[in-house]
């Protein structure tokens, strides 16, 4: 049954995602890279909301309560940042700045008919499995 | 001055952005799970690749509720569309996407995350390290994004 619950919170939390990145129109890629240029800096206005939200919720949730409501401890972020980390930001922002895909928008994009996004899609799953053979050859030496 | 930096209102974006974050702040409520997305695309490869990097315990533990949360996003735009809301056309050469995917899933792994894990979950965690990312990428994309514009390969 909490499993069940599970499934059901997490499925509605994708799709609360997926429509507001639709809403705020962050899933036409022409909108991210109007932004970047600064002819729109609406994107500014989609990240401040929904930071100025859950900086309420993941800084009081943990303090209010031991648990989340279903049960499980609440995950902390164990990121600290290194050379290898700000690399891989840059080469992020490399792709972002040429086609204004993120990874959530090329779902979102995809979910409203954009077929094209299906390139985006692969192409981004065809990094990460480069960067994990990079990863784990790196992880032998 | 503000209108000549929105030219499409805040309301969208801020709407927008509301929605986004109830997505996350409703995951992290009720599994305190932090909803980075592009964890995703290295834990899908944990079904068909036997390599040790993609069957480490995180990415194999983690894989079938990145797959709901995943396959929630698609079905969030597919709602969007399906109530018959504003959705205006794209159209960028396919090359962008192709070479833009390569660099963006590499990055975002090497990376640690994307916008919505160092950008939402991150920052919302005060997290420094996030933050340098944040400016780290966002930095990098809108030095490319401009670049381009000015050599005349965009959009």
């Amino acid at each position: 049954m909490k499993q069940r619950l599970n499934q059901i919170a997490t499925l509605a939390s994708g799709i609360l995602f997926g429509f507001g990145l639709a809403w705020s129109t962050m899933i036409r890629p022409e909108s991210v890279l109007a932004f970047l240029n600064f002819r729109d800096l609406g994107l500014l206005l989609v990240l401040g909301s929904a930071v100025g939200l859950n900086l309420f919720v993941f800084q009081l949730a943990p303090r209010l309560r031991q648990r989340a409501l279903l049960g499980d401890t609440f995950q902390q972020r164990p990121f600290t940042a290194n050379p290898q980390a700000l690399a891989g930001g840059v080469l992020f922002g490399l792709g972002w700045g040429l086609c204004g895909v993120c990874p959530g928008p090329a779902l979102a994009g995809l979910g409203t008919g954009n077929g094209d996004l299906l390139i985006a899609l692969a192409g981004i799953l065809a990094g990460a499995w480069l960067q994990g053979l990079w990863a784990g050859r790196a992880a032998r030496n | 001055m503000l209108a000549s930096y929105f030219p499409n209102g805040l309301a969208p974006y801020l709407i927008g952005g509301l929605f986004i974050g109830s997505g996350v702040a409703l995951l992290f409520l009720c599994t305190g799970r932090q909803g980075g997305v592009s964890t995703f695309f290295s834990a899908a490869w944990s079904w068909f690749s036997r390599r040790p990097f993609f069957q480490q315990a995180s990415l194999r533990e983690g894989r079938q509720w990145r797959l709901l949360y995943a396959l929630g996003l698609v079905l969030g735009g597919t709602l969007y569309a399906g109530l018959g809301l504003p959705l205006a056309a794209s159209q960028l050469p396919a090359w962008k996407f192709a070479v833009g995917g390569l660099l963006i899933g590499f990055g975002a792994r090497q990376g640690g995350g994307c916008t919505s894990g160092h950008g939402i979950c991150g920052l919302a965690s005060l997290s420094p390290g996030s933050l340098l990312m944040v400016l780290t990428f966002l930095g990098t994309a809108i030095i490319t994004a401009q670049t381009l514009s000015y050599l005349g390969v965009a959009p």
